[in-house]
């Protein structure tokens, strides 16, 4: 728990800044408890997609869909807190303030191109929208 | 183990940093910020290639479906080995914290051959799925699927070209000031290459089976 609650201000205090100074650059302090929770939580979260696909487990593929989406979401959040020590410290709240903008513009990027594209083959192509079925 | 006091030379050798660090902490320069940045663009360029792969993903040109192509327990293993390489190369990050050059050393081997395992296994599936006929030209769905995948294993052969130079970086000069920015650096890089790979399995193929 200690590799993403350590604000800069522990970290100089942490006790390694007397033998080198392999911390002052910002880089967090990473703890194999940190990393083993994150790998362990990491392989449920990637076998139960998995199995659920794999075995057929729901009748529905669209509930298939949405529960493997949430699991892909959750499992992107473990990444990034547990391995790439992810906070709202971090940097002075810089490497945040990044993310929040880059998943602002993933999120119109994504949705985006499917709103448009599915109403584009919709209505564009009425006579041949068997064809094309985009999701 | 015995590496510990090798380093010795290099502690304290700038009594003004600690005074400065035990005050308040300010980054020496940006490059931990700047190569997160990085990684962030990086991650748009991902963006465009998934909104691509959504848009044309059911554009099979009446050829093979994801369901007919992609064969799971494969993708199962080359993800297992993608996200074992990335807690050894958490590993190789403890022992450098802990000065340890031989351990750093072993834990950069085993990810890299990790992840040459990974490249390994894409590559045969890209050469199966070519030799029966269903490249990139075969339809739109081939084509961005092809697009995306491929990007991303181009990452990671960059990633492992980069972890080799990093070992021989290591191997000359030890854990120097330097080598610690940089390993951080490819710490993030690689990390990050498994976030987006949890995009790929979930989206492509996971997804591209059910359909």
């Amino acid at each position: 728990m200690s590799a993403h609650d350590v604000t800069p201000a522990h970290a100089a205090g942490h006790g390694h800044d007397d033998h080198h100074h392999g911390h002052d650059d910002g880089a967090p302090h990473a703890t194999l408890k940190g990393y083993v929770v994150g790998f362990v939580l990491s392989v449920i979260l990637t076998a139960i997609p998995f199995w659920l696909v794999m075995g057929n487990v729901f009748e529905q593929p669209s509930t298939t869909v949405l529960v493997i989406l949430a699991f892909a979401a959750v499992q992107m959040i473990v990444h990034m807190v547990y391995f790439l020590h992810m906070n709202s410290k971090a940097e002075h709240g810089w490497s945040m303030l990044a993310l929040i903008f880059t998943v602002v513009l993933l999120v119109i990027t994504l949705s985006g191109s499917l709103w448009v594209m599915y109403h584009l083959n919709h209505n564009m192509m009425p006579a041949m929208s068997h064809m094309n079925t985009a999701p | 183990m015995s590496d510990v006091t090798a380093l010795s030379p290099a502690a304290g050798a700038n009594p003004s940093a600690r005074f400065y660090l035990s005050t308040e902490h300010h980054p020496e320069n940006g490059t931990l910020l700047g190569f997160w940045l990085y990684l962030m663009s990086d991650c748009l360029v991902f963006a465009c290639l998934f909104a691509a792969f959504g848009v044309l993903g059911r554009n099979f040109a009446a050829g093979p479906s994801g369901a007919e192509l992609f064969e799971l327990p494969l993708v199962a293993l080359n993800t297992s080995l993608l996200l074992l390489s990335s807690i050894t190369y958490g590993f190789a990050v403890l022992e450098m914290q802990r000065d340890r050059i031989k351990g750093t050393l072993l834990w950069l081997v085993v990810t890299g051959l990790l992840g040459a395992g990974f490249i390994g296994i894409e590559l045969y599936e890209f050469a199966h799925l070519i030799h029966e006929g269903n490249g990139p030209q075969r339809s739109a769905f081939l084509s961005a699927f092809f697009t995306l995948v491929s990007t991303h294993g181009l990452h990671v052969t960059f990633g492992i070209v980069w972890l080799v130079t990093l070992m021989a970086q290591v191997m000359k000069h030890g854990l120097i000031h330097e080598n610690r920015r940089r390993l951080m650096c490819l710490s993030m890089f690689w990390h990050f290459l498994d976030v987006v790979w949890i995009g790929v399995f979930t989206f492509v193929y996971l997804m591209g089976v059910l359909r």
